[in-house]
């Protein structure tokens, strides 16, 4: 990149902005908008189709070639459906609520480069391949995923209804856990970057992507935004073998095509930061300097950034084919617990590396055996630790006779508990 | 569980090794994604129809024997057996026939117009395919083995009525050289002869007959090539009609006081049945018709239009 231009940028933000007009960045939002929409098309064809393969069904085949305009023909029978508003809701927060996941998912894709400067034929005028970008887009992307709650929040409480209140309150204590774990996942990214803005991330991920040497983090990452957006298998908010279709329930018509959108888009978001952040950006999958570069120009790097991005949606798919839904204590537990502390762990362990590094000069090749040392001592611990041992049900209980009619009704005996002898027979009850 | 009881627990299926035990957590994960490899097991029904079973119990038929006369002896077992009770039939004597209306025809008598050999036939025959359950216990009580069952299983109608099927969409088609009833019996014989499988096909007097009281009829030439020799016995076919074009057109030509009608006039029968040889070329074997019941649709058979 030009350093005259590179001066000419606002501080640490390696895009340039200097020569975009009002035009370029509305005809950018239009485009980004248009993007959003077709991929989500693409995004539901593409889920059920992938889960269809993984369960050995052909999945949709019937409109269009390979299905491909199925969600197309489900949109649109969304938009002719009868728009119900039910009698106990609140009018205005309930029409808010779609209106509001809808636009807090459109804003993340702004900071999310598709790819460097691109060039115009014929012409020597550039614009970086992205809306706008600012020292703390990412804090912007965070604020913006964290605003969308309110859409579901509010949308579960303005129904009106049990089931989309449980959902929604899930939603709110779902989105603070997992919203904690994933914030201090992209700490270690800015940490590692010294930057927030999303240009600055990709441009520092020249030698290495960051997958690689904070792998604990982009595994927390993956995990949280999986948990961020209700997806299996933390679809707790609408998880409908317990709450119907928890927040989204008392929806129809265009008002749940948007909620429906609005999660598809935020799956589009969080795949794109997982791009971003971990995963290279627009950078091609070669080593830097392959070609001299030529894959890291023009227009090519959006093919790039495409397939990454639609890598992390199968990764989305994968998990929702692969694993069941976790009971609610368990989510809380699993985010409370392990996340959160795994997180802040990693994110100390990194600064100390980071100070012995910076601060005291220790190289990378020093720090190799320390590493490999590391995940020796930590698989043999993993290996040698003594499997839980399941206590006998019961054991630690008295075996006294039960009483069978506790509170004056029959009961069954707990575990471990015996009941008394047939008073009737003068014989044991056969059973446990 | 007890102790004892877990000590001697060894599972029988093979139990993965260190390096599978560790994965052990994300083996699902192999197994979506192999599953993706493999090859789908989900039948494109509408697209490509799959043969049934040959045993599937599907629509009903009544067969005829290789002369052309009904195996029906209308004796109303099926009814009877019916635990739906789906099943209606009237039985009538062969000798109330209209063409036996100047003639003295004794009930074994194997001369005068039958429909059917033996006695009686099944002049009325509904099988109600709302409360049918396809359990076949009709077919088992079949005494003639007239009621079989084909591998159609395409029966959805758009009306109730159009779903009660009537004689003559339940009737085999006249095959290739079957003379259309009624005529007389193969002269000499008794049902019995019939049953045992002695008839193998239309005589010369049976032809003679028909030709003299119906000499239009289209049966006639298949039938005499058959009794000359010039072609082969004939073999049973079966009945492809749909709802939408048996008994709902038949309701639609005849109009509205045809529907409900539950007496099927033994003329009306048999006219049904000759105007078949007009649309289906042709003899097909036993064989391609019990594995192509979903094959293709012969339209228009056995119906009147």
């Amino acid at each position: 990149m030009n350093p005259v231009i590179l001066a000419a940028a606002a501080p640490g933000v390696a895009a340039d902005f200097s020569q975009e007009t009002i035009w370029a960045s509305i005809v950018k939002a239009v485009l980004i908008v248009v993007f959003l929409l077709t991929s989500v098309l693409f995004a539901i064809w593409f889920e059920r189709k992938v889960v269809a393969r993984m369960q050995v069904r052909p999945g949709p085949n019937w409109h269009g070639p390979f299905g491909l305009l199925q969600s197309l023909a489900d949109a649109m029978k969304l938009l002719l459906k009868e728009d119900m508003t039910v009698t106990r809701a609140d009018r205005f927060v309930y029409l808010l609520a779609p209106m509001i996941s809808v636009f807090c998912s459109l804003l993340v894709f702004a900071v999310i480069p598709f790819g460097p400067s691109l060039p115009f034929p014929w012409t020597d005028w550039t614009t970086p391949a992205q809306l706008t970008d600012f020292p703390v887009a990412v804090l912007y992307v965070l604020a913006a995923a964290s605003l969308g709650v309110y859409g579901i929040v509010l949308g579960g409480w303005a129904s009106g209804s049990t089931y989309p209140l449980l959902g929604s309150v899930r939603s709110t204590a779902q989105v603070i856990s997992y919203e904690l774990a994933m914030g201090l996942s992209l700490v270690s990214v800015f940490i590692m970057a010294g930057s927030m803005s999303t240009s600055q991330i990709v441009s520092s991920q020249t030698q290495i992507w960051w997958f690689i040497p904070l792998a604990p983090a982009f595994v927390i990452y993956v995990i949280s935004m999986i948990g961020e957006t209700n997806r299996l298998p933390f679809d707790l908010p609408e998880a409908e073998g317990e709450l119907v279709s928890g927040y989204m329930t008392e929806y129809s018509s265009m008002k749940f095509a948007w909620f429906f959108l609005a999660e598809y888009i935020n799956m589009l978001n969080v795949s794109a930061v997982a791009v971003t952040l971990f995963l290279g950006g627009w950078r091609a999958p070669v080593p830097d300097g392959f070609l001299g570069g030529a894959l890291n120009e023009g227009w090519l790097p959006i093919l790039w950034f495409l397939v990454k991005l639609w890598a992390v949606m199968f990764v989305f798919v994968w998990v929702r084919g692969t694993l069941l839904r976790l009971r609610y204590d368990q989510f809380m537990v699993f985010g409370w617990k392990v996340l959160i502390p795994v997180a802040l762990g990693w994110v100390v362990v990194l600064s100390v590396v980071q100070w012995l590094q910076r601060v005291q000069g220790v190289t990378y090749q020093q720090f190799i055996p320390v590493i490999i040392g590391a995940a020796v001592v930590f698989i043999a611990v993993m290996w040698f630790w003594p499997e839980k041992k399941e206590a006998p049900p019961g054991a630690g209980q008295e075996k006294e006779p039960v009483d069978a009619f506790a509170g004056g009704f029959p009961v069954p005996p707990l575990p471990g508990e015996k009941l008394p002898p047939s008073k009737r027979f003068g014989k044991e009850v056969h059973g446990e | 569980m007890s102790e004892r009881e877990a000590s001697e627990y060894q599972p029988l299926r093979p139990q993965p090794g260190p390096i599978g035990e560790m994965f052990a957590p994300v083996a699902g994960f192999g197994v979506t994604l192999s599953s993706m490899f493999k090859p789908t097991v989900t039948e494109q029904y509408p697209r490509e129809k799959v043969p049934t079973q040959r045993r599937f119990h599907g629509r009903h038929q009544l067969n005829r024997y290789a002369d052309g006369l009904e195996k029906c002896i209308g004796c109303e077992l099926c009814a009877w057996a019916c635990p739906a009770d789906a099943i209606y039939v009237e039985g009538a004597s062969n000798a109330a026939l209209p063409e036996n209306a100047g003639l003295q025809v004794n009930a074994d008598d194997s001369q005068g117009a039958h429909m059917s050999p033996g006695e009686r036939y099944g002049a009325v025959y509904q099988i109600n395919y709302l409360r049918c359950i396809f359990c076949g216990l009709c077919i088992e009580a079949c005494p003639t083995r007239a009621l079989t069952m084909t591998n159609d299983f395409e029966l959805a109608g758009r009306t109730r009525a159009g779903m009660i099927y009537e004689k003559q969409d339940l009737l085999a088609p006249l095959s290739e050289g079957m003379l259309a009833a009624p005529h007389p019996m193969v002269e000499g014989t008794t049902d019995t002869d019939y049953y045992s499988g002695d008839v193998l096909g239309p005589t010369a007097a049976q032809v003679e007959w028909v030709r003299e009281q119906r000499p239009d009829d289209p049966t006639l030439e298949a039938a005499e090539a058959v009794v000359s020799g010039k072609a082969p016995a004939p073999t049973q076919r079966q009945h492809q009609a749909r709802p939408d074009e048996g008994p709902g057109a038949a309701e639609k030509s005849a109009g509205a006081a045809a529907v409900g009608s539950v007496r099927v006039s033994p003329s009306a029968t048999s006219a049904t049945s000759v105007s078949r040889s007009t649309s289906e070329p042709g003899s097909v074997s036993v064989d391609d018709l019990t594995a192509g019941a979903s094959t293709g649709p012969a339209r228009g058979s056995g119906v009147t239009a």
